[in-house]
């Protein structure tokens, strides 16, 4: 029972809860419907960016290069649309989602090579990557949003409803259960798990550690760019600074999801509530009209709030 | 503390009444991790001048006796005393001030530093308590020496073998010139020269007024050093009793709480037949060279020798494990090349390896013990890449009855159980695949005789139903009592084999060293 | 016994290789003086004091940051608000780093108390609060910046002029000062700890924590101690930043952040913890910048400086990777 009360899960479940109230009480419209759905909506982009980066953490790992993996990606498949365009051809907008998702698959792959096969730590391969597909991106498009726009299917996930729940929710949710099963239910998730405990008595146990560090990084790659093409729906454009504000969220997602940071252990639940945390905590911190560096201020201090109280409650036996 | 001089008007003094005053007791201590009990109400008294034996079997509480008297985990309740006066262990620091010094168990080395700088690692050896390289370099050098171990003391420690690890952590502990001197299972990993001379050192050290409190499994090191013995069992204190008083089969009823008639099972005939695995001038890396052996099916064969001559490089090999490895490797007489461990556990070959270092190597620690036990045959359990649950299930529970494994559920955590316990899953995870091939490397390190007992019989077992064994052990005892041929390295090959009749301590210990034994031997190969 | 008549083969090192931890300061090193040498070549006025000083200027803050995040990575940590307390302590100096000369004094160690205090708290949250290093830090970090854009709205500010002509030009008219600058604070601050036995406690409880608390050292005291330096550093490069640009910014940081693990990397220390030296990671952070002054002058197109940038860095990270693909041993390679 107390260990019920005890869990990361509960106390973010009383955080929500608390946002909510103090959302509630400084705008009436808080608690409306439509609000909290486009509050889902917006975690759902957050979310689907936060299932590939989970994966990556429960290795031991970790993926800066989720900004501008989510650009790259999102770049490529409006400039998909915006080039067909011009040319009137009737299959760029199919394309769209497909070439964006490779992007991003193909920018996964280089992460795993580097950091299963070179053997580079994964938080400086990664933001090598980052600087590199950023350098890339403004070396061909010469600095400037190229011209191009999100494909009818990209706007119909982002802002879309169907049954009067968001498409971006369906797509989240879904997805998340895959990755929930995955984790829990097979081989695959059972390797991830016990790389992330220790590679070596994963290799030496005949699992196949290399081939599943690059599945797990090129999995984060097409989360992260499936995260840049919802996005991109959502603005119907794509632009250079669309993916910084998400890398540093993610993170606080996870592990205010109760995931540690060490690896070895990831709860797709918990991140899920993660997820919401951290997009209901900065919308009501706009709702509350407050200037940014005070909105930094206490979200910075909410999040080390939150984890001071699992250190807390949730302590070691040793 | 003492200094030198103190220490030599004590040894001057007369022993017998020295060993009468006691210098640290423990009285009341309790201690329980969660839901086990470590230790319950434990009183123990140990004298000055004094070499006494902790013993019990694996999980009866020993490691969290001496974590308790080191600070390294505070006691649920109990207090402690030296002489005389009660004494607050609140932190290891505070322990090592009072003179209290310990070899643990898992080692309490810092991988990344010198061996100089590790043994001195919390006391600075200069003015001011700075850091003097130059004396520190020194002092390190003459204790390595005194303990006969040839690592240089600007060596990193991660380059070291666990066996020279070890005698760093000892010389570490000495360094301190404690009072009371505490060796958890030191000698685990150490040959029978360095066991020697280590045991010289303690006594020397017993005759200048030093209590020593030493833990090990090997019976025989008992009889050789001790003066005094405690036996635990779960957690208690069950009795303390002059060494000699009784014989070694009682004092394992006490420890076990029954009889273990025989330790080593019946050797059958020689084996014959077609070899299993035939290696032929296997090499690496300059460190394995041309190494030959066949092993049968039904065969324990025994890898020995000092450590370090090419032993566990030759088991990692047939693992898979290592690169660029040239020469031949057999199996059931098709030339194979085995380049992965994915490879070696696969069906076609049903290769198993125990390894050295459970800890890092053999468990994933955090996870559950089922999670442990069907990692390298999930793949056979699984339906398009998912696990199918019932089958998972029975495979665990079949396991855990097969070998024994005592724990209150398969969903405990691995780092829960006692190291035999431990030990035990690492074998069961590998029977799961019902391996044609064994390679163990040291699997009764730190295991008490019963659960060694256990394993001797399994390892039997399996090689009568055809399974093939290859045992890589410091222990002679295990290499003559268990294993059918012996092959001894030296420098990176078999030097000898023995077997049979040959196959006795003063053999293998002349082999070790490349000197002519005597007896019918086989040179190696073929 | 026979004992010492045996020279078993072990260990046998090839007899020309440095020991293994000597490469890692070694190739930082030598691949600085390569660059170094590269740019004095192409720089249009080769050796002299007008290409040496902006050359020392404009690494000297990363390196005071990359030697900060060094002692938070050598305790296995990370530190992700060193960027951040770098625009705080760079935002304060813009506003108390002028007037008289003793309110310029007082203004100095105010901002180099406070940026202790920044990495006091750091320290506080990972020891007392038992939170991940990299996540309290990721906490902090927007704190830090919310303070720093509350100082300094907007870039601009005031430097004493005079202070900031001494740091930034030469030393006897040819020697550039920020580098004696850089290497006095550090030698002062670390020389002496590094011969300590809580100096050396950063490098083992960053090795084997366990093992080290065991051994008598106390690890929340090394921790703290980490986190306390790296805000110290992280102000120093606020500072000089300061004197540097005349003004104070409280955006500059995160990307700082990231180059000073960069640099920490570069510089030979390992993000696992316990190894690594503080003159490595100097020259890992000249080596990035140098890089970067490289781009500029061999006429490669803006666009594409970039993106060459980020290919350097990934070929300098890789080239530790060299030893990694041909170890034999597969196991060594693995965590
Ligand atoms: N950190 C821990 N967390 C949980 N349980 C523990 C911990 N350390 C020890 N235990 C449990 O406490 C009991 C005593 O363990 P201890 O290590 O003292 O045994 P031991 O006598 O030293 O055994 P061995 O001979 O295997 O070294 C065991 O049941 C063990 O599982
Ligand atoms: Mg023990």
């Amino acid at each position: 029972m107390t260990a019920i009360l005890r869990s990361p899960t509960t106390i973010v479940g009383v955080m929500i809860v608390a946002i909510l109230a103090i959302g509630a009480s400084a705008s009436p419209n808080f608690l409306n419907a439509s609000y909290l759905l486009q509050q889902l909506q917006i975690s759902s982009f957050l979310g689907v960016v936060a299932l590939g980066a989970l994966g990556v953490i429960v290795l031991g790992q970790i993926d800066l290069s989720v900004p501008w993996t989510m650009t790259s990606s999102a770049i490529a498949a409006t400039s998909v649309v915006g080039v067909g365009a011009a040319a009137q051809d009737v299959w760029s907008t199919e394309l769209a989602m497909p070439i964006g998702l490779a992007v991003g698959a193909f920018i996964g792959l280089v992460n795993g090579i580097g950091v299963a096969l070179l053997r580079v730590p994964a938080m400086i391969w990664t933001l090598g990557i980052n600087a590199v597909v950023l350098g890339l991106c403004i070396f061909i498009t010469g600095g400037f949003a190229p011209p191009g726009e999100a494909s009818p299917l990209m706007r119909s996930l982002a802002v879309g409803r169907t049954l009067g729940l968001p498409n971006a929710l369906y797509v989240w949710i879904g997805i998340s259960l895959v990755a929930a099963f995955l984790l829990t239910r097979t081989y695959i998730g059972r390797a991830i798990v016990a790389i992330g405990n220790g590679e070596r008595a994963a290799y030496l146990s005949g699992v196949a550690t290399q081939g599943v560090v690059i599945l797990v990084f090129v999995f984060a790659g097409l989360c992260s760019a499936l995260g840049g093409l919802l996005l991109a729906g959502y603005a119907n454009q794509a632009y250079q600074t669309m993916g910084d504000p998400y890398l540093l969220p993610v993170i606080a997602a996870i592990v205010i999801g109760g995931t540690s940071i060490q690896g070895g252990s990831g709860s797709v639940t918990g991140m899920l509530l993660g997820v919401v945390f951290v997009t209901l905590l900065t919308s009501v911190l706009s709702v509350l009209q407050m200037p940014d560096p005070h909105r930094q201020i206490i979200y910075g201090a909410v999040i080390l709030i939150t984890l001071l109280l699992y250190g807390r409650f949730t302590r070691p036996v040793n | 503390m003492p200094s030198p001089d103190d220490r030599a008007a004590l040894a001057g003094r007369d022993r017998g009444l020295l060993s009468d005053v006691e210098f640290v007791a423990l009285s009341g201590i309790s201690k329980s991790y969660g839901g086990t009990t470590a230790l319950e109400s434990v009183d123990l008294r140990i004298r000055r001048a004094s070499i006494h034996a902790i013993l019990g079997e694996n999980g009866a509480g020993k490691s969290t006796l001496i974590k308790v008297l080191t600070g390294v985990v505070r006691p649920d309740a109990g207090t402690v005393t030296i002489e005389g006066a009660a004494f607050a262990v609140r932190s290891p620091a505070t322990a090592a001030a009072a003179g209290i010094a310990c070899v643990f168990q898992e080692l309490s080395l810092v991988p990344d530093l010198s061996v100089a700088d590790n043994i001195f690692l919390a006391r600075g050896t200069g003015p001011l308590g700075f850091i003097d390289r130059r004396r520190q370099q020194k002092a390190a050098e003459a204790l390595l020496r005194e303990l006969g171990s040839e690592v240089r003391p600007t060596d990193i420690v991660r380059s070291l073998t666990l066996s020279e690890a070890q005698l760093v952590e000892i010389a570490k502990a000495m360094a301190k010139r404690p009072r009371l001197l505490i060796l958890d299972e030191a000698t685990s990993a150490l040959g029978e020269q360095q066991v020697g001379r280590l045991f010289e050192i303690l006594r020397r050290l017993r005759s200048e007024g030093v209590s020593i409190l030493y833990i090990t499994h090997r019976m025989h090191e008992v009889d050789t050093l001790c003066d005094t013995c405690s036996v635990f069992r779960n957690g208690r204190h069950v009795e303390t009793f002059p060494q000699g008083e009784r014989s070694p089969d009682a004092v394992v009823e006490l420890m076990l709480g029954r009889s273990v008639s025989q330790i080593y099972p019946a050797k059958p005939a020689p084996a014959a037949g077609q070899p299993l695995l035939d290696v032929r001038d296997l090499s690496w890396d300059g460190r394995i060279d041309k190494v030959s052996f066949v092993v049968r099916p039904g065969e324990i064969y025994g890898i020995g020798g000092l450590d370090g001559h090419g032993q566990q490089e030759t088991l990692l090999a047939l693992f898979g494990v290592l690169r660029n490895v040239t020469g031949e490797v057999r199996f059931d007489g098709r030339s194979v090349h085995i380049g992965s461990p994915g490879r070696a556990k696969g069906r076609a070959l049903g290769i198993a390896l125990v390894p050295e270092d459970r800890k890092s190597e053999g468990l994933h620690l955090p996870l559950t013990i089922a999670h442990n036990l069907t990692l390298s045959v999930l793949n056979r359990l699984t339906r398009f890449g998912v696990i199918n649950g019932g089958r998972q299930r029975r495979l665990v529970d079949d396991l855990m009855r097969r070998l024994q494994i005592k724990s209150s559920s398969p969903k405990a955590p691995v780092s829960s159980l006692s190291g035999g316990n431990q030990q035990k899953v690492v074998l069961a995870k590998w029977l799961a695949c019902d391996p044609r091939l064994i390679l163990l490397c040291d699997p009764t390190r730190g295991i008490d005789v019963g659960t060694k007992a256990e394993i001797y019989a399994l390892l039997r077992r399996l090689a009568d139903e055809g399974a093939a064994i290859v045992l890589h052990t410091t222990d002679y005892d295990e290499l003559i009592g268990l294993c059918d041929r012996v092959g001894i390295f030296y420098g990176g090959t078999i030097l000898r084999e023995l077997t049979g009749d040959a196959l006795n301590e003063r053999n293998i210990l002349r082999a070790s060293f490349a000197l002519a034994t005597d007896g019918p031997t086989d040179s190696g190969g073929h | 016994m026979v004992a010492t008549e045996i020279s078993p083969a072990r260990r046998s090192r090839p007899p020309l290789s440095l020991p293994p931890g000597a490469w890692r300061l070694a190739l930082p090193l030598v691949v600085l003086a390569v660059l170094f040498a590269v740019l004095i070549a192409i720089h249009p006025r080769g050796l002299a004091v007008a290409s040496m000083t902006p050359w020392a200027n404009q690494a000297v803050t990363l390196a005071f940051v990359a030697v900060g995040q060094f002692f938070v990575v050598v305790t296995r940590g990370l530190d992700l608000s060193i960027g951040a307390v770098l625009a705080l302590s760079n935002a304060l100096a813009s506003e108390l780093v002028s007037g008289t000369p003793v309110e310029i004094a007082v203004g100095v160690v105010a901002v180099l108390a406070v940026g202790c205090l920044c990495g006091a708290i750091n320290g506080a949250a990972v020891v007392f609060g038992r939170i991940q290093p990299i996540v309290a830090t990721l906490a902090t970090g927007a704190i830090y910046t919310g303070l720093a854009l509350i100082v300094r709205p907007t870039p601009g500010g005031d430097v004493d002029e005079a202070l900031s002509d001494m740091l930034t030009y030469e030393t006897f008219g040819f020697f550039p000062t920020s580098l004696i600058l850089l290497f006095a604070v550090v030698y002062l601050v670390w020389w002496p700890l590094s011969r300590t036995v809580l100096g050396r406690s950063l490098y083992a409880i960053g090795s084997n924590e366990s093992a080290a608390f065991m051994s008598g050292l106390n690890p929340k005291r090394a921790r703290l101690l980490a986190h306390v330096l790296a805000g110290f550093f992280a102000a120093c490069g606020g500072l000089f930043l300061a004197f540097q640009t005349l003004s104070g910014d409280a955006s500059v940081g995160f990307s700082y952040t990231l180059n000073s693990i960069a640099a920490v990397v570069i510089g030979g220390a390992s993000l696992a913890g316990g190894v690594g030296t503080v003159i490595g990671v100097i020259a890992g952070a000249y080596l990035l910048r140098t890089i970067s002054t490289i781009m500029i002058f061999t006429g490669l197109p803006p666009m594409a400086q970039p993106l060459f940038e980020g290919l350097v860095l990934l070929a300098a990270v890789s080239v530790g990777a060299i030893e990694m693909i041909t170890s034999r041993n597969k196991l060594k390679v693995l965590r």
